[in-house]
């Protein structure tokens, strides 16, 4: 019964969608008011539905409803319970349900939050929205339907797979999305900004916190992603280049890029087709991310043929969605003329160039994403494209990027001066030097990568930190009047600083995970030892632990450095039978310094179990790091400008802003 | 002229949608093998990092063996594993592995990870003897008989549905003659 209902309030949520699409396009310029009227509505309704549907597939799985093909499959009573919710999106129809569901949240929230924008520019958004919307729900009615009955009921399912059975991976998908999914915002309204032929500063103003909360999201869910590969894939791999975060990545840079050109379009009301290209592009390697590299057509030409419908749906979908709107792009782009003028040295000029090295760097991963696929398919010939490629290519060119950053932050729009700036960050120059010979004589290994890395980490830290104290004038004026002055920054500048603080703790750890890391093997009986750096670790003893749904060996290892006792060591290998899937669970012990990660493996009759240990520099950083990144996303969307939309008057065209 | 500049990324889209519609009409499960019905190419696998042996074409003669191609990096492999491991604890037809492509080290430990279903493992990081075989992705698994020859190839994923209704008859058939 739940089932039926929740597919027929999907069916119910596709008409509205499409019925919306339809008729705002035709209607638009009727000027019949109830056009207007009808696209907030719709776009609650189809909230509504599309909610409900997913709380029936919820229900499902909660229930263990194994009358259901999705729950049957994906599913079994002896589950933990909160893994039996987790478990709707860990496969391909709950997940694409989920997807659904965050696109239809955000245009409702867009139809709860939007006011003071123009009707036809708001109706229009709508419009396009709705359409992805109907897009996507099509799919998934026509082709990956999660109601779908199995008769006759099997009397179990066939499980989750344990390495899904994770916190980490269970928030990492709705958050991944929820970042993606966000673009879309965006995506309509530069579609509806270039069906308009019109976009300025006010314009940018709009979608400004729409597209912060998508890479706010988008970051959080990149640094879940890869805190799950570094503590479940079991040797303390965070980021390996592989296809599936590279789809992550290439709308992150993009989006990175947007969310600064946005600043200068706002400010300086000029940029405006590359930023529409942007807010195109952020969405467009969104969809290319999650269809064409989740699905596995980039790892493996095979899954592509697994099955063929989907991926033609799929292929029209995005032919539909981004085809269309690069086309009105290249019709319209002339009709966005920039106001503003730019000048050699400003903030907008380093901005831009913020936006074209983050542009390249970009273009380099999907390259390096796409290129093996595409040797392959045109040549008997198979390539690799890994690590090496990007440290090449990738990570320096972000390096220099990197370095401008504390300038461009001091800058000054319109006409800015590079001396007094350069002169400001003195300290910060000092610092970098100080950091970078200090990382030099300490390190025993990749003494020129750590020391380059650390003295670029602290570079942009004091450098972003002499931003702060040249803002509020600290140690110029009383501490009080500098406090005031503080308060009195708006939350958009203070959400820059604290991204960029983040991005210099992200370096650092960055830096020490990658540089600095060290580890050795040895097989191990019980009261033996393994020593690495400093630390000594004895297994004390392997033990047998039964759980609800797996059996673990469990090994525990006594932590001792010199005289010190640094504690123990849990390191696990558990096997699931109902899969007949063994997987490793380390050992990490962490500390601000470092982590010591150990892994355990299955045991060799003779020789003991053979014991993997690490250690991993500042790794505990990585993820403070991201979330004082996210952050600062976070503030900049609290930011006053938005607030002022609904009482300030119009922004003046191309006016001189500040 | 800047007009012409702003339809670069709508080419540029063009390009891959055709590309990737190409791909569509592909079926990677039908490209016939040249090496059905032909003698093994001769090759000498060295073992991967962390094990100790690794293979050549004759150790494969004088059995009914399944010849599988996977490497740690692979997603779908990953997905394959289980019913490796199903197929090679149910004793019907000894499994060997060919570790495509990979970081010294890296396949021994994803063996040790999920459980190592191959009677013997051998190294083909460079990628040399697939081509010899054909590859065009991994997992890909042949069947080899008791003379050495190629069988049959699958290409993807062996499921539960693959091995029982095509490859498991294929075995037994083979073994029986």
């Amino acid at each position: 019964m739940i089932a039926e209902l929740g597919h027929f309030l999907l069916i119910l949520a596709f008409c509205v969608a499409l019925l919306q699409a339809v008729l705002t396009l035709v209607g638009l310029n009727t000027r019949d008011a109830a056009v207007f009227a009808f696209a907030r509505a719709g776009a609650i309704a189809q909230f509504v539905l599309v909610g409900s549907a997913f709380a029936c597939l919820v229900w499902l799985f909660a229930r263990s409803d194994f009358s259901t093909l999705v729950v049957a499959e994906n599913s079994h009573s002896d589950k933990p319970f909160i893994y039996k919710l987790t478990g709707v999106w860990g496969n391909h129809e709950g997940s694409m349900m989920l997807w659904v569901l965050i696109l239809t949240a955000y245009t409702g929230v867009l139809a709860w939050a939007a006011k003071g924008i123009a009707p036809r520019l708001i109706t229009l958004t709508f419009a396009i929205q709705s359409a992805i919307t109907a897009a996507f729900t099509a799919f998934l009615l026509f082709t990956s339907n999660p109601f779908a009955r199995l008769w006759p009921a099997p009397e179990n399912g066939n499980d989750l797979n344990p390495l899904l059975q994770d916190p980490g991976l269970a928030s990492h998908p709705p958050m991944l999305y929820a970042g993606y999914v966000g673009f879309s915002i965006t995506f309509a309204f530069a579609v509806a900004a270039l069906i308009e032929g019109r976009a300025d500063a006010r314009w940018a103003r709009i979608v400004r916190p729409w597209a912060l909360a998508a890479w706010t999201f988008l970051t959080i869910g990149i640094a879940l992603g890869a805190s799950w590969a570094y503590y479940e894939l079991g040797w303390g791999g965070w980021w390996a280049w592989d296809p599936v975060e590279n789809a992550s990545l290439m709308p992150w840079l993009a989006g990175t890029a947007f969310i600064h050109s946005l600043r200068v379009m706002e400010k300086r009301d000029t940029l405006k087709a590359w930023t529409i290209l942007l807010a195109l592009l952020a969405f467009s390697l969104s969809l290319i991310g999650t269809f064409l590299v989740r699905s596995g057509v980039i790892t493996s030409v095979h899954a592509f043929a697994v099955d063929p419908a989907r991926g033609v749906f799929i292929l029209g979908i995005l032919v539909v969605l981004i085809g269309g709107a690069l086309t009105l792009f290249g019709l319209r782009a002339n009709c966005l003329k920039p106001t503003g003028v730019f000048a050699g040295v400003s903030r907008e000029s380093s901005l831009l160039i913020n936006n074209v090295v983050l542009a390249v760097a970009c273009a380099l991963v999907f390259f390096g994403t796409f290129y093996p696929l595409f040797i392959t398919t045109v040549s008997d010939e198979t390539l690799t494209i890994g690590a090496p490629f990007y440290n090449s290519t990738f990570n320096p060119l972000v390096g220099v990027l990197l370095i401008l950053v504390p300038v461009s932050g001091m800058l000054a729009w319109k006409r800015g001066k590079l001396k007094p700036v350069l002169a400001k960050l003195l300290p910060a120059l000092l610092a970098m030097v100080a950091a970078g010979v200090i990382a030099l004589l300490l390190a025993d290994h990749n003494r020129v990568t750590g020391a380059l890395g650390a003295a670029l980490a602290v570079w942009i830290g004091v450098g972003v930190l002499v931003d702060l104290k040249s803002r509020i004038k600290l140690f110029e004026l009383d501490l009080s009047a500098s406090l005031a002055r503080a308060r009195n920054l708006p939350l958009g500048i203070w959400g820059m600083i604290v991204s960029h603080l983040g991005l210099a703790v992200l370096v650092f750890a960055i830096t020490g995970v990658s540089a600095w890391k060290t580890e050795t093997r040895a097989f191990l009986q019980p009261g033996q030892e393994i020593s690495i750096a400093g630390y000594d670790l004895a297994l004390a003893g392997v033990s047998r632990v039964d759980r609800d749904n797996f059996v673990a060996e469990e090994g525990v290892f006594v932590v001792s450095r010199g005289q010190d006792d640094r504690g123990e060591i849990r390191a696990e290998r558990r096997y699931y039978p109902v899969r007949s899937m063994s997987t490793t669970e380390s050992g990490i012990q962490t500390t601000a310094w470092r982590d010591l990660y150990v892994t355990i493996g299955e045991p060799v009759a003779t020789r003991g179990w053979p014991v993997h240990v690490y250690i991993y520099p500042l790794a505990v950083w990585l993820w403070i790091g991201s979330a004082i990144v996210a952050l600062g996303g976070m503030l900049s969307i609290a930011d006053r400008g938005r607030r002022s939309l609904v009482t300030r008057k119009p922004v003046e065209q191309g006016a001189p802003a500040e | 002229m800047t007009r012409l500049f702003a339809f670069i990324p709508l080419a540029f889209f063009a390009a891959m949608a055709v590309y990737f519609a190409m791909g569509l009409q592909e079926d990677p499960g039908e490209i016939p093998s040249q090496l059905i019905d032909q003698p093994l190419p001769d090759f000498e696998l060295a073992p991967i990092q962390g094990t100790e042996f690794g293979f050549t074409d004759d150790d494969l003669q004088g059995e009914v063996i399944l010849l599988n191609y996977f490497g740690s990096w692979c997603p779908p492999c990953l997905q394959e594993h289980p019913m490796l491991m199903q197929i090679a604890r149910s004793g019907v037809v000894p499994i060997y592995g060919v570790d495509w492509k990979d970081e010294p080290g890296a396949g021994a430990a994803w063996l040790q990870r999920y459980g190592n279903p191959y009677v013997r493992v051998g190294d083909d990081a460079s990628g040399r003897l697939a081509i010899d075989f054909g590859l065009t992705g991994a997992p890909e698994t042949f069947l080899i008989d008791r003379e050495g020859r190629v069988r049959y190839r699958h290409v993807g994923i062996i499921t539960e549905d693959v091995w029982n209704e095509t490859l498991r008859p294929m075995v037994e058939a083979l073994q029986r003659s």
